[in-house]
This record gives structure tokens, sequence and C-alpha cells, in this order.
């Protein structure tokens, strides 16, 4: 016989009232909040928020007693970790040897005239944002885009602002449009 | 032991497969699946589906890297008593046309069955491709697609750490199993001490490929003799180099190998824990090796009591995150340990003081790959291939100016003319072959008349490069050399970690003269002083990424310095010529 067990009601709310703070205490849980677990923590924090605020940082380091300034200079040390939010779409440029070679620097050019903000940057709307990729291991298709999760290779500065120009501005027409009814 | 029920599952697992009369093996490894893997694969799979034929008629098998990444996604269709054909550049609708073409088409009624509008692909679409292949004869759209398993590509190369890729499914412990799997870690335990493991690689002269070649059983001797009570293994798949990606391939498409080696390297040394350090952006990689873990502990090849000797050994997954430094072993540690990734002076090495003060065996994930290859077959095999002082195999990830771009394993001593002109297929677009450069941020560029030079250890450092982990990126003449270095330098300056300061001020310079010069602003003492520069760090760094950076630097200075001297004549000519 199967009986669903109930689910206990501290595990359905965190205290700070965002439940994603729930995934980073089980990762802190499996790791028995040992301190060694800093990155793993980290990594778990990116991946739930997308990037690291401040006050989540305050969170783990309260939480595993690490000091904070040990916790910030871990999580600056590391390429993965970011401390901004990203824009809605975002475009990944990888710029690994292969697609260096084969022109990644001309689309990177491309897509910063289009939206007038350089590599690591979010566009003032929040819309858009340009990644640089060290290397994302496709180096027969290179060179390799990757925008809003899709990867596209053999790629051309044209193809890439106009396959990026229509992804925001089809955002824009939704926002005006929302605004409009609203 | 109880390492005959493992054995009955993998013969289990070979009758299974040896009832289907063909197998459609889809390559779902990273590079396919950029370029479409994943819709291909249902599409074969509904393909099959919608033949509405016999079981036992076609299976369609994922799998890993079958090489040729430049004409993803891939497809290989092994039917019993034919030769095997590759298609590649296949679509969706291709696989359904390919299905079609090599799977019976069973008995169809006339009306389509109630769902079947729903399908993505119906049985009617099967017969309508089916009609049209007919009619079109022996000659097919499909023929296209079709590459030669003759072609020097393949013909050419050696598999031992490849050799079950795009063969096996990488989450299938069963079909690892079928392939003589874990066979190694079997006899290992059952027959060999710790120490006879040892020699057996030391004879076998395994080199770390990492990139340094350090003798792999040496290291192992070495932490052995230590007495301390805990000890670690780690592998290390932070593979940051850009342009290289043997190492996920190889966690991707045959984890379970990468797991024995490990396995067996713990037993010979004494360890009872390790960790897999992989590269963050390796999602696939990091996804693969953890459900061979999981697999590994619930057939307890793992564990307490690993095979049900008294033999215990725990291994876990660790994630880095984006620096390049991690590769160097210190480092490593370090960022194991929860730290920032930052290198420390050695001696004492890991093999002494590694992880939390234990002694630690590192080791590259082809490295240890490459170990149950060499218990199965023996030291000597695996010291018959390859040159005097470099045995085995290597695996590049071959890129660039190239019209064959993919994943080879290649036996040491191989020449770069082979591998450019015969396996890569040759410099496309009539262009012409400017230089070869081997181990990313750290190597060097090799020029056109050092083609004929062997592919080892040795021969590469001769030439100002070196082995490094296997990135092998062949550049035209189009490319600018002193562009090119300063795309490396910009990369070490960005990775430095900043801890010594020939590496965190002496590669900035380095940038800025190299900037200065391409901007046409240079002079022959900016020249020498950049040489001069790049000796230093070279020199006085605290460790192999400080130490190698200057490598591509001082290796287009020497191949290539009539290219600096242009530069420089430039920037005078265009002086003069405002005066």
């Amino acid at each position: 016989m199967t009986t669903k067990k109930p689910i206990r009601p501290e595990e359905e709310v965190h205290p700070s009232g965002d439940e994603r703070y729930l995934a980073i205490d089980r990762t802190m849980k499996q790791f028995k909040y040992e301190r060694d677990s800093l990155l793993e923590v980290l990594n778990a924090a990116q991946e739930v928020f997308g990037y690291l605020s401040r006050d989540l940082l305050i969170y783990i380091s309260t939480q595993l007693k690490v000091p904070m300034s040990q916790v910030y200079g871990v999580a600056t040390f590391y390429h993965l970790f970011t401390f901004e939010p990203q824009g809605e779409h975002n475009c990944i440029i990888c710029k690994g040897t292969a697609c260096h070679v084969k022109g990644a620097d001309r689309i990177i050019e491309a897509l910063s005239e289009e939206f007038n903000i350089n590599a690591g940057e979010t566009t003032p709307d929040g819309l858009f944002s340009l990644t640089i990729a060290r290397c994302l291991g496709s180096c027969g298709l290179a060179p390799v885009i990757v925008l809003d999760g899709q990867v596209y290779g053999k790629e051309t500065p044209e193809a890439v602002s106009r396959r990026a120009a229509e992804v925001v501005s089809r955002s824009k027409e939704e926002l005006t449009q929302t605004m409009e009814v609203g | 032991m109880n390492f005959n029920n493992l054995e009955k599952i993998g013969q289990k697992e070979l009758d299974r497969q040896g009832k289907y009369k063909r197998r459609i093996f889809c390559c779902t490894s990273t590079a396919c699946l950029s370029a479409g893997a994943g819709q291909v694969h249902t599409s074969l799979d509904q393909s099959v589906e919608a033949c509405r034929c016999d079981e036992h008629e076609a299976e369609v098998v994922k799998t890993g890297c079958m090489g040729l990444c430049s004409s993803g996604p891939l497809v290989r269709v092994e039917e019993k008593e034919k030769d095997p054909i590759l298609y590649g550049n296949i679509t969706s609708e291709l696989a359904q046309q390919l299905v079609s073409r090599h799977v019976p088409i069973g008995e169809i009624d006339d009306e389509l069955e109630e769902g079947d509008q729903d399908l993505s692909v119906t049985p009617h679409d099967m017969l309508h491709y089916r009609a049209s292949l007919k009619k079109a004869g022996k000659k097919s759209d499909l023929d296209k697609n079709i590459i030669s398993l003759d072609h020097p590509f393949f013909s050419k190369q050696v598999k031992v750490v490849l050799n079950e890729t795009g063969i096996v499914n990488p989450d299938k412990l069963e079909d690892y199993l079928a392939h003589g799997g874990y066979q190694a870690l079997a006899h290992v335990l059952e027959n060999m001490t710790p120490e006879e493991v040892c020699d057996e690689i030391l004879e076998s002269e395994l080199r770390g490929r990492g990139g340094a070649g350090f003798p792999t059983g040496m290291k192992w001797n070495f932490v052995r003799k230590e007495g301390a009570e805990d000890k670690f293994v780690i592998v290390n798949g932070d593979e940051g180099d850009p342009g290289a990606y043997m190492d996920r391939t190889v966690m991707e498409d045959d984890p379970h190998r990468v797991l024995e080696g490990m396995i067996i390297c713990a037993y010979a040394v004494g360890a009872s824990a390790g960790y897999l350090y992989i590269r963050g952006e390796y999602p696939i990689a990091i996804n693969r090796i953890r459900k061979a873990i999981r697999d590994a502990r619930r057939r307890k090849i793992l564990g307490k009591s690993v095979l049900g000797t008294d033999f215990m050994f725990n291994a876990d997954v660790r994630i880095g995150a984006g620096a390049f430094v991690c590769g160097e072993e210190t480092a490593l540690i370090h960022s194991v340990e929860g730290k920032r990734g930052m290198p420390r002076m050695r001696p004492p090495y890991p093999s002494t003081s590694g992880l939390w003060e234990a002694p630690t065996v590192i080791n590259n994930v082809e490295t240890m790959a490459n170990v149950p290859s060499i218990i199965n077959n023996g030291a000597d095999w695996y010291a018959s291939i390859g040159t005097e002082k470099s045995k085995g195999t290597k695996v590049f990830a071959l890129a660039g100016h190239l019209r064959n771009t993919g994943l080879i394993e290649v036996p040491m001593g191989i020449t770069l003319r082979e591998i450019v002109y015969e396996i890569g297929g040759g410099i496309p677009e009539n262009r012409g072959f400017k230089a070869a450069q081997t181990g990313g941020p750290s190597g060097g560029c090799i020029p056109e008349e050092y083609l004929d030079s062997p592919v080892d250890y040795e021969s590469l450092n001769k030439l100002g490069s070196i082995m490094g982990s296997g990135g092998l990126v062949i550049i035209d003449d189009t490319t600018k050399m002193p562009d090119f270095a300063n795309y490396f330098m910009e990369f070490c300056v960005d990775e430095s970690c900043g801890k010594c300061l020939p590496c965190r001020v002496g590669t900035v310079q380095i940038g800025k003269l190299l900037d200065k010069l391409i901007a046409g602003d240079g002079s022959q003492e900016d020249i020498e002083q950049l040489e001069n520069l790049c000796e230093t760090v070279k020199t006085t760094s605290l460790c192999g990424l400080g130490q190698s950076a200057p490598n591509p630097v001082l290796s287009t200075l020497k191949y290539f310095r009539n290219e600096y001297d242009e530069l420089v004549q430039q920037a005078q000519t265009a002086d003069s010529g405002l005066n």
C-alpha cells in the first residue's frame, strides 16, 4: 500500500519567502554544511538564481560559517559566477581558438554595434546580454554562438545580428502591447 | 569476487543486441547535439516506430562521438553481414528517409490508425519515402551524405582511449560491460598486487596526457609508497584550453572507462576516495559521469566492497567554475577544497602532500582512460605503439582551417603532415598552410618546414611548442601571426591568477607591447624587449601557466619574425610619410 507522505510545512516555505533558497539549503545539507563545499554551494546558487546577489553571498557566508571576505574572494575568482542579473535574451559568443581564427571577433563587433553595448554587458532596458565564452568545445562548427540556449554553428556576423535583433524586437513589441493594455 | 554477475549482465546485453538485424547509431556528443542531433535521434526513433516492422528489425542507439564533428550530426547504420555505412549532416527529414531506406516496412493499412495523425512521422510517410526511393533508383539524395569509412580520416587513426566511443551507449553500464568493461578491474583485484599494477603501468611507459608528460607509473609508485592512512585520487577534467575537447568527449562518451581507470589507480596506490574535477561548462559530461557513478555504486563496482573484495573506494564529482589555472595540480587541489584556485610552490608535490595534505594522485582524464586497455592487453602491447620515448596514442581535437575537423586518436610519432593533409584533408579554399598550433595558450606555432617532424613530447618541445592536452589548431595564410599570439596573450592576462608577479604583471606588459606593435607604433627595440620579457616570465613564474604563457609569442617570434619586422617597417614608413 502506498500512502503519500505529508509534506512537512517547514519544507514548503523558506524564512526569506523566496523558495529558491530551499535548493541552496539542500545542497548545503548534502555536504553537511562543510566549509569545503563553498564552491559547490556557489555553483548551485548561480544555477538557481542566475547570478549571485550580495544578499545571497551573505546568506551562504552565514550558513557555512565562512567569512564574507572568503566567500566574495572565491566567487570573484571564478569566471562562471556573475553578480548582475542577465538580460531577458542572452547571446553567448564562443571565443575559442577555432572560433577566433574563423572570425568570432567580427560577430562580437557586429552585436556590440547593433545593441550599443560591450561584451559582457546588458542593454539598459534589460532585454539583451552579450556574453563571451572561452570555448564551447564545438570547434567543428566554428564560429559557434548560443542564442537563448539554442546553439548555432558556422555563423556570420550578419546572420547573428539579424537573429538577435529579431528576438529582442519581438520582446519589445510584447512589452508595448502589455503597456497599451495596461 | 563477484565479477561473474557483471559478466552475465554483459553477455545478456550482447545477446540482446545480437537479436537486432540492424542497429542505427546516432551520435549525441556535444558537437553533434549543437548541430541538431537531438531532433535527429527523436526522428530516427519515430521513423523506426512508423515502419511497423518486427521489433528485431532495427534498434536506434544513442552513442558518443564518431569523430568527424564538422559533418555532424552523424548517423551510422550497421546491418548484419554488411559493411557499416556512415552518414553525415543528417537532418530530421533525412533521418526519416534514411530509415525508410534501411528498415523494411511492415503491413500498413490504407487508413491511418487512430492516433497516427498526431505522430510527426506516420507510416504513410515511410511508404511515401520508400516509393520515391524506388523511383530514384540507386541514386538517392542520401548518397551525398555518405562518408566513406576508408577515408584517411578514419583509416589513419589508432583507437585505444576512443575504442568504444561511438559504439557504446554512454548511459548504459550494460553496454560497457558487453564490450569488455570492468574486466581489467576484475583482473587487477583478483590477480595483481598494488605493486604489480604500478609496475605494469611503469613498463607500459604511459606518460601523463595533461601535457607535461610525467611517467604515470612513477607518480603512482610515489603515492603507493607513502604510509599515510588517507590517500586520494583526483581525475583532472578541467579542460580549460580553448579549442580542446578531448577530455570532455571521453567523459561524455565513455564515462565508465574513466571510472575504471580511476578505480584501478586507487587500488594501486591505496586510496579509498577520489574526485573527478569537471569543468562547469560541460553539463553533459557532468551528468553522464554522475550517472556512471550511480550505476557503478548500484552494481557494487564502487563502495565499501568493490566487486565483493575488501578493497573500498568511493568516487564523487566536483564542478569547476571556469578558471584555466585550475588545470595546474596544486591550484586544482585548492579548488576541490572550496578555495580560490591558486597554485602553490612545489615541493611538496601532491604525491606527498595533496588534497587536505594527504598523498594524492592527480591524473588527466585521458591518462586514466588508457589504464584499462593497458591492463587488458599488457604493458608490452602498449609500449609497442608510438616512439622510443613517447608510447601509445594521443587524442587530438583537430580544428581550424581544415577540410575535416573533429576528434582524432593517432599513434605517437605520426607526422604533422599526415595529420594535416591526410586525416584533416588539407586546407580548404586553395589557401596555403601557415602553422599548426599545439598546446593552446601554453603551446607554440609550428611552421611548414617542420611538418615532417613526429608528434611526440620531445620533438614538440624541441620546436618550442608542447604536446599540451591535445588541442591542435591549423591556421591558413590569411592569419597574421602577431595577432594570433596576441589572442593567446589576452587569454593568459585574463586567466593569470595573480599570485606571482612575473605572470600577473608580465603577461599584461607583453600584451601591451604586442598591442603597440600591431597598432603600428612599435620599433625594433620593442621587439627585443618583448623577447627579453618573455624569457623572464618563462623562467621566473610560479606555475605552469606563467612558465608557458610566453610560448605562443616566442614561437611566432622564432618562426615568423618577418611579420613582426614588417609591422615595425610599416610604422617607420608611416612616420617618414608624415614628415
